[in-house]
């Protein structure tokens, strides 16, 4: 970029915002951030460098600079819990696009993909948690989300009358989330995964707002997560830990599904009841069950094109 | 309930054995869950007993065996095999060993048979776009009552706003 805007007469050279940022930053990377001490005492500020706070959105880094943020959360996390974790941004396949399909007939509600799910993807530990799975409990014979059950809890499930159906990330096609947010700070990937940059998200919300299936979660205050409890094999855009004051929410796992691995949720169920696969290759799980059963989509209506599908296997 | 059928766990699933179908199809399967109690059946006993056709209830042995499985209609000699116990046979009369099961419950219910096979009824792990395990359906249903067993559900997630209002703390506040 090439700024050639003069300042006004009486300065000997020519300066630019960029430039006077770079300096800044450049100046400033191996001091710590001015006030870092009250900003984690008070958990106001979430960067703290200013490599950190400059960084780019991630779709605009170049591989290098992807490189060095991923060693810098790396070094920052260890830090942070005091062992070694790995941040990769492993790339999308080629000709391959997720897809998900849930049989609710075979769906028990005993919320395993839940608590799986909080498990792999190194969501917070804290009583008011979040949990990207909703397991809804339905009474036989209605589809009203409105009556729907999301704390249930007899002692043995299923239930007599009741059926289940878990709802996360629709991960839609056109997703009215990545309409809503007025920074790109989140988008579609090629290989259909809707991601956030949790360190590019301002934390405005409109996204949660936008999405018709409630599937994005805001972390009002720190994340507590317990050193021991943290999975340590992350992915940037997946389930590196977060920070307060950003939305997140399911990738599929993007650090399992980018790698062949099924997501923990459907290696989780113990019915078997949660098929994943590649929409594009036609000897997958999914598009034998779009193929050979009824499937229907959540809210079809809305026209987000979900790549979730319901069956009754 | 006593379940001496399945007596599966981790050992049965590490080792996965590889069984081939009519089709030609191979499934990954763990070995069947046999209980050690009882197989290898022939050897164990039956080979010392006389056979009875005749259907009836055990009494003497196997007596913890609930059968919940269309018990009207069936007993132990239709799907176990009279000659070589420690096979299952066909309506057809083609024997085959506990490995293949699958084949015996595809006898029925032949549209579970056919999503079993093609992975979608029934569990799977391993890679999505490679290897997978399967189980058998004696793995998750017991023949003889295949109703999936009941479970404990994991706790609900906590209702919102417990904190700071009283009239928002009950766990059932929806």
């Amino acid at each position: 970029m090439s700024e050639q805007k003069t300042v006004p007469v009486g300065e000997p050279r020519q300066a630019s915002r960029r430039k006077f940022l770079q300096g800044v930053a450049v100046g400033a990377a191996a001091a710590a951030l001015p006030g870092a001490a009250f900003a984690r005492a008070t958990g106001f500020l979430t960067y703290d460098s200013w490599k950190e706070y400059f960084q780019k959105q991630f779709q605009q880094m170049t591989p290098q600079e992807v490189e060095e943020t991923l060693r810098r959360l790396e070094a920052k996390y260890a830090g942070q819990y005091g062992r070694k974790v790995t941040v990769k941004a492993t790339p999308p396949l080629e000709n391959v696009v997720f897809g998900y399909a849930l049989d609710l007939n075979r769906c028990i509600g005993c919320r395993r993909c839940a608590t799986a799910c909080v498990a792999e993807n190194n969501v917070l530990r804290e009583k008011e948690q979040i949990q990207y799975i909703k397991v809804l409990r339905f009474q036989d014979g209605s589809m009203d989300f409105e009556q729907s059950e999301r704390y249930y809890d007899p002692a043995t499930v299923p239930e007599e009358g009741y059926y289940y159906m878990p709802v996360q990330c629709q991960h839609c096609k056109k997703a009215p989330c990545n309409r809503a947010c007025p920074i790109r700070a989140t988008w579609t990937e090629p290989d259909g995964i809707v991601v956030v940059d949790y360190n590019w998200c301002i934390g405005c919300r409109y996204c949660m707002a936008a999405c018709p299936y409630e599937g994005r979660y805001f972390n009002w205050g720190n994340p507590v997560l317990p050193s021991e409890e943290l999975n340590p094999e992350t992915h940037y855009l997946g389930n590196r830990p977060r920070m307060r004051g950003v939305v997140e929410k399911c990738t599929f796992c993007i650090q399992r599904s980018r790698e062949g691995r099924y997501p923990a949720c459907a290696e989780a169920c113990p019915v078997g009841a949660r098929k994943f696969g590649n929409l594009l290759d036609e000897t997958s799980e999914i598009r034998y069950v779009l193929k050979h059963h009824r499937v229907f989509r959540i809210k079809e209506e809305l026209l987000t094109e979900p790549k979730f599908f319901y069956f009754f296997g | 309930m006593r379940r001496s059928w399945v007596l599966v766990a981790a050992t049965a699933v590490a080792a996965a054995t590889a069984t081939l179908a009519p089709g030609g199809q191979q499934f990954p399967v763990p070995p069947p869950p046999l209980s050690e109690d009882y197989y290898p059946c022939a050897q164990n006993c039956h080979n010392d007993l006389r056979t009875d056709p005749k259907p009836r209830v055990l009494t003497d042995e196997h007596a913890d065996i609930q059968l919940h499985h269309a018990e009207q209609l069936r007993w132990c000699l239709d799907c176990h095999d009279a000659t070589d116990r420690d096979k299952l046979h066909l309506q057809s009369g083609e024997r085959f060993g506990f490995e293949e099961s699958y084949r015996l419950c595809g006898q029925c219910h032949g549209d579970k048979y056919r999503d079993w096979r093609e992975g979608i009824h029934g569990k799977r792990t391993g890679r999505w776009n490679g290897e997978k395990q399967y189980l058998l359906c004696a793995h998750c249903h017991n023949p003889h009552s295949p109703r999936f067993p009941d479970l404990k559900p994991e706790p609900p997630p906590a209702v919102p706003g417990s904190k700071t209002l009283k009239s928002h703390s009950g766990a059932k506040a929806h």
